[in-house]
């Protein structure tokens, strides 16, 4: 009666033989487009190490000036700028301010790559039910499965570093963008396509001109949700050698400094409520005119 | 452009629609056989899950009139509309305007035709929200490529012509509904095509808003002679705006002519549903009722074109049991009696509120 109380699993020897062969053919694959993998991403190395050179040489006060003008022309909220101001002067008062540039090089250069990516495979989504139904659990997968699992292949293709770092977190982060852009598109007005088509659009302008604006806020809620994702990523993806705030914190765990860990998981905390409020915001004043406002 | 402009009117643009047929569902063609045959709309529905739009469609419209299409909700009428610029394909069919077959159109000259030959109006609008009054006006010559200036020159004057001076760079929220449509009307217009698509343009507005638009309509036609296809449901508008009225049921049209052919001789209990409200003495021309012959008693004169609302008030005011009726040239074509004219306004009513009396022939 063994096999009522065991699980009848597959045989041992199978299961290691398994594993291995397809470990050892990943490796393999690895060792031989390992270089072409890495000429791939060179551009990507690029934009990296440049954004966050420029973040760290650039004299603070320039670009604290910067983050503060940027929230003010997206958000035009007082409330928020100032907000900003006294969050990142905190931050650079208790000595986290190189380690938050680090953060938000990878979090700005992440989010574009998200959007560049995401926002076109949302289009040909929209246009097509049967990509719509292939992607949809991909999607699923890649939000459900847990950060770390999908590190391994990462770090076994790229090694540790700020590359397999974005990757990882574009990879945890893109889904929303995805899902929103090609929600955004499918809910456009049934009757206002119909007349961009009526006068002739061709598909590009009827895209440019209707689709795309009538789907801007949606769009921008995926993005909002895309930075707080990619944001929640930084933590793990310090793991493989991301510099940042999230180095700390992993420190703080492993040796039980309980205010280093508090304090940079405070400024983690501080990043993600600038970026989510001024996106929000910034959102919001998109969408205004297509609020009911009768005879204004 | 496409086609010849002279004085401003472009030429050949009849529509003309042959044997259109319109199945939706999954097969279609495979159900015009028996739709042919005279399955009806709910045998196909309720038995196959097939919805049948239209059914043997034949109109014509002559160039530079109005032709109106009326029916109740789930009539068709969209459909039909949507078949004119090809929204909507059709299971089998013709759809010439202007002699060219819509149907068989490539993508590109399909483009071209939507681009120059046709302008469509909304029920709901369906302006671009993120767009100011201005912006929206120039959409379809932007879509064609016209210069940015020549855009605004040309949309600013339809701006003008429908009353909306000023508003050029509001937001269409921020606008009434009769404003609205007004930018639908320029946005149309401003696409200077001979034909344009009207699908219950006015039908989400108030009443006095309506007949407000209707007027603005009937006074640019005066002056603009495009062929008009206005869809609606409300029999008033129909007979004020259509030169032809054609009237749908079950995807099918079961009478089309003159709004006077319509009120005088509905063609079944349908039709007489929809016309039972009418005022006839208003839509009836004297040509229709009056007998042969000069009367020499008459004293009084009458248009062959006035109502019969106006014949009656004139032989009241001159306190006269007779008319003559006149021609456009003041030649007198016959005459008209008090009790002939008033027959001819209650008939309607007498024939309704008894069914099945004796009162047929
Ligand atoms: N895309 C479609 N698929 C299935 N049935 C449709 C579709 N479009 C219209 N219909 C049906 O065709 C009929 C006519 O619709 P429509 O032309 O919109 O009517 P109307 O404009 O006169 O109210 C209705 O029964 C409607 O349900
Ligand atoms: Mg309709």
């Amino acid at each position: 009666m063994e096999w009522l109380t065991e699980f009848p699993a597959m045989d041992k020897t199978a299961l290691r033989a398994l594993k291995k062969g397809i470990d050892g053919g990943f490796r393999a694959w690895t060792r031989e487009h390992g270089d072409t993998v890495e000429a791939f991403f060179e551009p990507i190395k690029q934009m990296l190490i440049w954004s966050e050179k420029f973040l760290l040489n650039t004299p603070w006060p320039i670009i604290l000036g910067g983050i503060v003008l940027i929230a003010w022309l997206a958000s035009r909220s007082w409330k928020i700028t100032l907000m900003t101001l006294i969050t990142m002067v905190l931050i650079g008062y208790f000595d986290m301010w190189d380690n938050t540039m680090r953060t938000i090089s990878i979090m700005v250069v992440s989010t574009f790559v998200s959007i560049i990516l995401g926002i076109p495979i949302g289009i040909a989504m929209s246009k097509s039910d049967k990509l719509q139904s292939l992607i949809t659990p991909v999607l699923d997968v890649m939000q459900t499965m847990p950060g770390f699992v999908y590190l391994i292949p990462v770090v076994m293709l790229l090694g540790i570093g700020k590359v397999p770092g974005l990757l990882a977190v574009v990879i945890y982060a893109i889904p929303p963008i995805i899902r929103l852009t090609n929600l955004g598109i499918r809910m456009v007005d049934k009757e206002v396509l119909e007349a961009a088509d009526a006068f002739g659009s061709s598909p590009w302008q009827r895209l440019k001109n209707v689709q795309i604006p009538l789907a801007m806020p949606t769009i921008m809620a995926g993005i909002n949700q895309t930075i707080m994702m990619a944001l929640a990523l930084v933590v793990i993806a310090s793991m493989i050698g991301v510099k940042g705030l999230g180095q700390p914190v992993l420190q703080a765990i492993a040796n039980q400094y309980f205010t280093l860990g508090m304090f940079n998981g405070l400024a983690i905390v501080g990043v993600a409520i600038i970026f989510d409020r001024v996106s929000q915001a910034y959102g919001k004043r998109l969408q205004s005119h297509s609020e009911v406002v009768h005879g204004k | 452009m496409a086609s010849d402009t002279t004085n401003g009117v472009k030429q050949n643009s009849t529509v003309e629609i042959k044997g259109l047929y319109k199945i939706f569902g999954r097969r279609p063609k495979h159900f015009m056989d028996a739709v042919k045959e005279g399955m009806s709309k709910q045998e196909l529905q309720e038995k196959h899950g097939h919805v049948l739009g239209l059914k043997d469609i034949n109109l014509s419209m002559p160039a530079g009139s109005i032709q109106v299409v009326m029916g109740l909700s789930g009539s068709g009428k969209s459909t039909l509309i949507r078949h004119i610029n090809r929204l909507i394909d059709p299971t089998v069919g013709e759809v010439l305007v202007g002699g060219q077959d819509v149907c068989k159109m490539g993508q590109g000259a399909l483009r071209n035709f939507r681009r120059h030959e046709t302008a469509m109006v909304f029920q709901k609008f369906a302006l671009l929200p993120h767009r100011t009054v201005i912006n929206n006006v120039v959409y379809g010559l932007e879509v064609q490529g016209v210069p940015r200036d020549k855009q605004e020159t040309e949309a600013r004057r339809w701006i003008d012509r429908v009353g909306l001076s000023g508003f050029e760079d509001n937001y269409p929220n921020q606008l009434s509904g009769g404003m609205q449509q007004r930018v639908g009307l320029a946005r149309a217009l401003a696409n200077d095509a001979p034909l344009l698509l009207m699908d219950e343009a006015f039908s989400a507005l108030d009443p006095l808003i309506r007949m407000d638009m209707q007027s603005v309509l009937l006074d640019l036609q005066t002056e603009l002679h495009k062929t008009i296809v206005f869809i609606t449901h409300d029999v008033d508008e129909a007979l004020r705006l259509g030169d032809r009225i054609a009237i749908l049921r079950d995807g099918e049209v079961i009478q089309e002519g003159t709004g006077q052919d319509i009120v005088m001789e509905p063609a079944d209990e349908y039709i007489q549903n929809f016309v039972k409200d009418v005022n006839r003495a208003r839509v009836i021309q004297t040509e229709s009722v009056m007998k042969a012959g000069v009367h020499s008693g008459a004293t009084v004169e009458v248009s062959d074109s006035a109502n019969l609302q106006d014949a009656a008030r004139i032989m009241s005011d001159a306190q006269q049991q007779v008319v003559n009726v006149t021609n456009g040239d003041g030649q007198v074509v016959g005459h008209l009696d008090l009790e002939t004219t008033v027959a001819a306004i209650v008939k309607q009513e007498r024939r309704h509120t008894t069914p099945g009396s004796e009162f047929s022939a």
